[in-house]
């Protein structure tokens, strides 16, 4: 089959166009869960409420995910440029940052289930668990899409010109990072300064 | 060459449009940077001015990874649009919300 049996009628590939569409659909999806969050951020039906975060562990947590976006576009520039070397180093890089944000997020989650923040406690409790949560969820299947692709690379089923899956992964993380950009600042910092004045 | 070949070699010939990892690592250390700034509010009293601060930094950072290390800066202005699209959705729906419960609380003759 020929390049040009490709040609669509945006003029780009579709199945890019198909994951930024999935990426616009999930800014719906977080959006429902962080109104819900905001709405309910004072019904702690006299449980914990926002003062039990913690701004400095979170904090760190945050900053690793955030430079596992400079690990994950490192590799795709790498595959880009045909280091598939470079790229499966970078990608492990980025997938290993996920893992220690996961397990800070376990972390977090058990020390608030032990101080009494408990999912079905207050509707305080279940909307910050379940937006958090669901944003775990996504980092993880991101870690699992990362670990695919760095073994099929390695088993050589992924070329060197096929950087667009590197790509479509990368797109994926990003927007992992992205949302964290906006919880970290609307369910952690903002509440906890309105708390603080 | 096959479809999905053809394709990719397309993608891999729009890609050397994309930065160098020079520049991706001056923009992490930007973030970097922005992030410090917002952890910063958190210990240091800002008055008045932290959320607004807070709301600006968070949109810096934001507009800095979708554009730099999504793309968005350099790809199809579509892809612009279905993300800015979702997002705007997204704000729709939160305004929409907060509309239907101050108005359900809102006092009745």
């Amino acid at each position: 089959m020929s390049a040009e049996a490709h040609a669509t009628t945006l003029g780009m590939d579709h199945r890019k166009l198909a994951m930024w569409t999935f990426l616009g659909s999930e800014f719906l999806f977080f959006g429902a869960f962080v109104s819900a969050y905001l709405l309910y951020l004072d019904t702690t039906a006299g449980g914990p409420g926002v003062e039990i975060f913690d701004i400095p562990f979170t904090s760190v947590s945050s900053f690793v995910l955030l430079m596992s976006s400079l690990t994950m576009v490192l590799a795709h520039s790498a595959h880009s440029r045909g280091d598939l070397r470079r790229m499966r180093l970078w990608v492990l890089a980025t997938a290993g940052q996920g893992m220690v944000f996961l397990g800070g997020q376990v972390f977090e989650f058990t020390v608030f289930y032990r101080e009494g923040l408990e999912l079905g406690g207050s509707p305080f409790a279940s909307s910050f668990f379940v937006l958090t949560g669901f944003h775990g969820i996504h980092v993880f299947v991101g870690i699992l899409l990362l670990l695919s692709l760095y073994t099929l690379s390695l088993t050589g089923k992924i070329k060197p010109n096929q950087d667009l899956k590197t790509e479509m992964i990368g797109l994926y993380w990003h927007f992992v990072d992205i949302i964290w950009v906006i919880i970290f600042t609307v369910v952690y910092l903002i509440p906890e300064i309105a708390v603080l004045d | 060459m096959s479809t999905t070949e053809a394709a990719e070699a397309t993608d891999q010939h729009d890609a050397h449009d994309h930065p160098t990892p020079r520049q991706y690592v001056n923009i992490a250390v930007v973030l970097a940077v922005l992030t410090a700034l917002e952890v910063s509010t958190y210990f240091f009293d800002f008055g008045v001015i932290a959320i607004p601060l807070l709301v600006v930094l968070m949109i810096v950072k934001f507009i800095y990874v979708a554009g730099w290390f999504m793309h968005l800066k350099f790809d199809s202005p579509i892809f612009s649009r279905m993300m800015y699209g979702g997002l705007t959705l997204a704000l729709v729906l939160y305004a929409l919300t907060i509309t239907v419960i101050l108005l359900d609380q809102a006092p009745t003759l």
